[in-house]
């Protein structure tokens, strides 16, 4: 887990400040833990990227300070703030913002420092980037870019590694490259990310944390599963609503039908289809709510090759609708499933209930 | 082919030309700089006095540094006193012509370039840790380069055509301050100079073409570095 030996400091961000932007009001406090992704997710407009750019020291808030570890980055109080250059925070924007100047070699050393010089090789191979070294950036395609402009801020020894949006304008095929290049950077760099992004489908695969962001303000944040299992959010969550997240770790791999055995926390199975991932990798899968599916007591012949034993956690609220959400607990994780108002009502389920949870294995969605 | 006289007006062209621009070089950048880049109080005012050269008839530019830089002018008197510097009829004070009537053009040109320098790529070059004046020297000017250059061949060009103004402040003198076109206009005055004035005539237009040339193959060298292909 630390191929590449960059050490952060222990303590994350922690920011409370407030902006006016013309009409628009930032007004946020949040924070952003020392390890793993945090996604900050919004609308667009909803302010994310003001928040980058105030961490980034790009703008100066009205009020407010904003700490990394034990430093004071920003405390308007006090008149302190530190310039941008001075922050130590390696900064990802939506557009690559390759210095045109410099070819890609020029790019990814230009702030380089001396850890980074030593973890050179290392970050190229992990972006893929051997080949592209005595290009330049105008003969980049988007994605290659993005890549370039990562390894570039990862060199610099970042204390925090910010995101904007980096798969935005990428096509798809791009897009789940790059969502492997970053899963395979936050399993292998120890390095705090802050994510921003709209788009539920990337956060699911990448993020651990999750700060829901609405008109300049902070709605929830928390760890990104349970967040996901909150009803009260679902209306705030736009897409997110119809998947949960599980993590599992890979245990072997069924070459000869092409699928994957995974563990859950709990100990629990999960076949998935092929993975091209070593075992011990964790991956987190995408459940559809729509394809879990529930029975009393484990069927002894079906097609679903996932059964696992859960809990009713709890039952959505029961409208005039056909359909009912729940939330099943399996081991530690949340699991949401939906079914018709009537299989609720024949199959008697009320909450605290033991059930058995099918998934089908072509159901998962998984590119981490 | 060209006489003593007029190889000495070619070489105090160059010389003239040439000092002016060295001259209005880093006030100019400075200056195109912060029109690009800064809004301050008072900004409309100087853009419009820095355009004053251009539009002004070259004479009364010239008479205006007559009566400041001349002898008794507020800033010609200071000059001569405590530095024992005197400007009008020198070549430094066709120099000081000419880098007058060109700084507008050369400030405008590297202005231009300057604003279209991606301020996000400056952004990008600090949160990698680049102290501005490191941004400045890496990522500001080299990406401004083709119309630095652009600028600086145009300054070059409109000292060295400077007439107006440098006869009037610098007089005609031979051997100090008669430039190019000095010389040029002092063989249409004289009865029988038309072969001359031809031969200037001719200097001057190989002069400008070789200036245009060398701008234009550095700036398109630059150009192909920047879009990223070898140059």
């Amino acid at each position: 887990m630390d191929a590449v030996g960059l050490q952060p400091d222990d303590t994350g961000v922690e920011l409370d400040v407030r902006k006016r932007l013309g009409d628009f009001r930032l007004a946020t406090s949040l924070a952003i833990p020392a390890r793993g992704v945090t996604a900050l997710f919004g609308a667009s407009g909803s302010g994310k990227t003001s928040l980058l750019r105030l961490i980034a020291g790009l703008d100066r808030p009205d009020a407010g300070t904003i700490r990394i570890g034990g430093d004071i980055l920003t405390d308007t109080a006090r008149g302190h703030f530190v310039p941008p250059h001075r922050r130590g925070l390696g900064v990802v924007f939506q557009e690559a913002r390759l210095f045109p100047h410099y070819r890609v070699r020029g790019n990814l050393t230009y702030g380089m420092r001396a850890a980074g010089r030593r973890c050179f090789d290392d970050i190229v191979a992990l972006l893929g980037l051997d080949n592209l070294l005595a290009r330049f950036p105008a003969t980049l395609s988007g994605g290659e870019a993005r890549r370039v402009a990562i390894g570039r801020a990862l060199l610099t020894e970042p204390r925090l590694l910010l995101l904007d949006e980096p798969l935005t304008g990428l096509d798809e095929a791009r897009k789940r490259e790059m969502l492997r290049y970053i899963g395979r950077l936050v399993r292998e760099v120890d390095i705090p990310v802050a994510y921003v992004s709209h788009e539920p489908g990337e956060i699911a695969a990448v993020a651990d944390r999750l700060v829901l962001i609405e008109n300049g303000g902070v709605l929830a944040q928390g760890p990104l599963d349970e967040l996901l299992a909150r009803f009260d959010l679902t209306p705030h969550l736009g897409g997110f609503d119809a998947v949960s997240v599980l993590a599992a770790t890979v245990e072997r791999h069924e070459t000869d039908y092409a699928l994957t055995d995974l563990a859950l926390a709990d100990g629990q199975r999960l076949t998935v289809p092929a993975v091209d991932e070593p075992a011990g990798t964790t991956l987190r899968l995408r459940v559809p709510v729509r394809d879990v599916a529930l029975a009393l007591s484990d069927p002894a012949a079906t097609s679903y090759r996932n059964r696992l034993h859960a809990t009713i956690e709890r039952i959505g609220e029961i409208g005039t609708g056909s359909a009912v959400e729940l939330r099943l607990r399996v081991g530690g994780q949340a699991l949401r499933a939906r079914l018709t108002r009537k299989s609720l009502a024949e199959m008697d389920l009320r909450e605290g209930m033991p059930v058995v949870a099918l998934i089908r294995t072509v159901a998962f969605d998984m590119r981490l | 082919m060209l006489s003593d006289a007029e190889w000495q007006a070619i070489l105090i062209s160059l010389r003239v030309a040439g000092t002016a621009v060295g001259w209005i070089l880093v006030p100019g950048v400075l200056l195109a700089w912060l029109m690009a880049r800064k809004e301050f109080r008072g900004k409309a005012l100087l853009e419009g006095l820095l355009h004053l050269p251009l539009v002004l008839p070259p004479v009364v530019v010239g008479y205006l540094l007559l009566i400041s830089l001349g002898r008794q002018g507020w800033l010609g008197q200071w000059l001569d006193r405590w530095l024992g510097i005197s400007l009008p009829f020198t070549w430094q004070g066709a120099a000081v012509a000419g880098g007058v009537m060109a700084f507008p053009l050369l400030v405008r040109a590297v202005r231009l370039s300057l604003e279209a320098v991606d301020p996000g790529l400056e952004a990008a070059a600090a949160t990698l840790g680049a102290s501005r004046r490191r941004v400045w020297l890496t990522i500001t000017l080299p990406l401004a380069l083709p119309g630095l250059l652009t600028g600086t061949v145009l300054a070059f060009a409109r000292a060295l055509s400077e007439f107006g103004a440098t006869i009037t402040f610098a007089a005609n003198i031979p051997g100090e301050t008669r430039t190019l076109p000095l010389a040029l206009y002092t063989m249409l005055q004289t009865p029988g100079g038309e072969a001359a004035a031809a031969r200037l005539c001719a200097v001057s237009v190989a002069i400008a073409m070789l200036a245009i040339l060398v701008s234009e193959a550095l700036a398109r060298r630059a150009r192909r570095r920047l879009q990223g292909r070898d140059a």
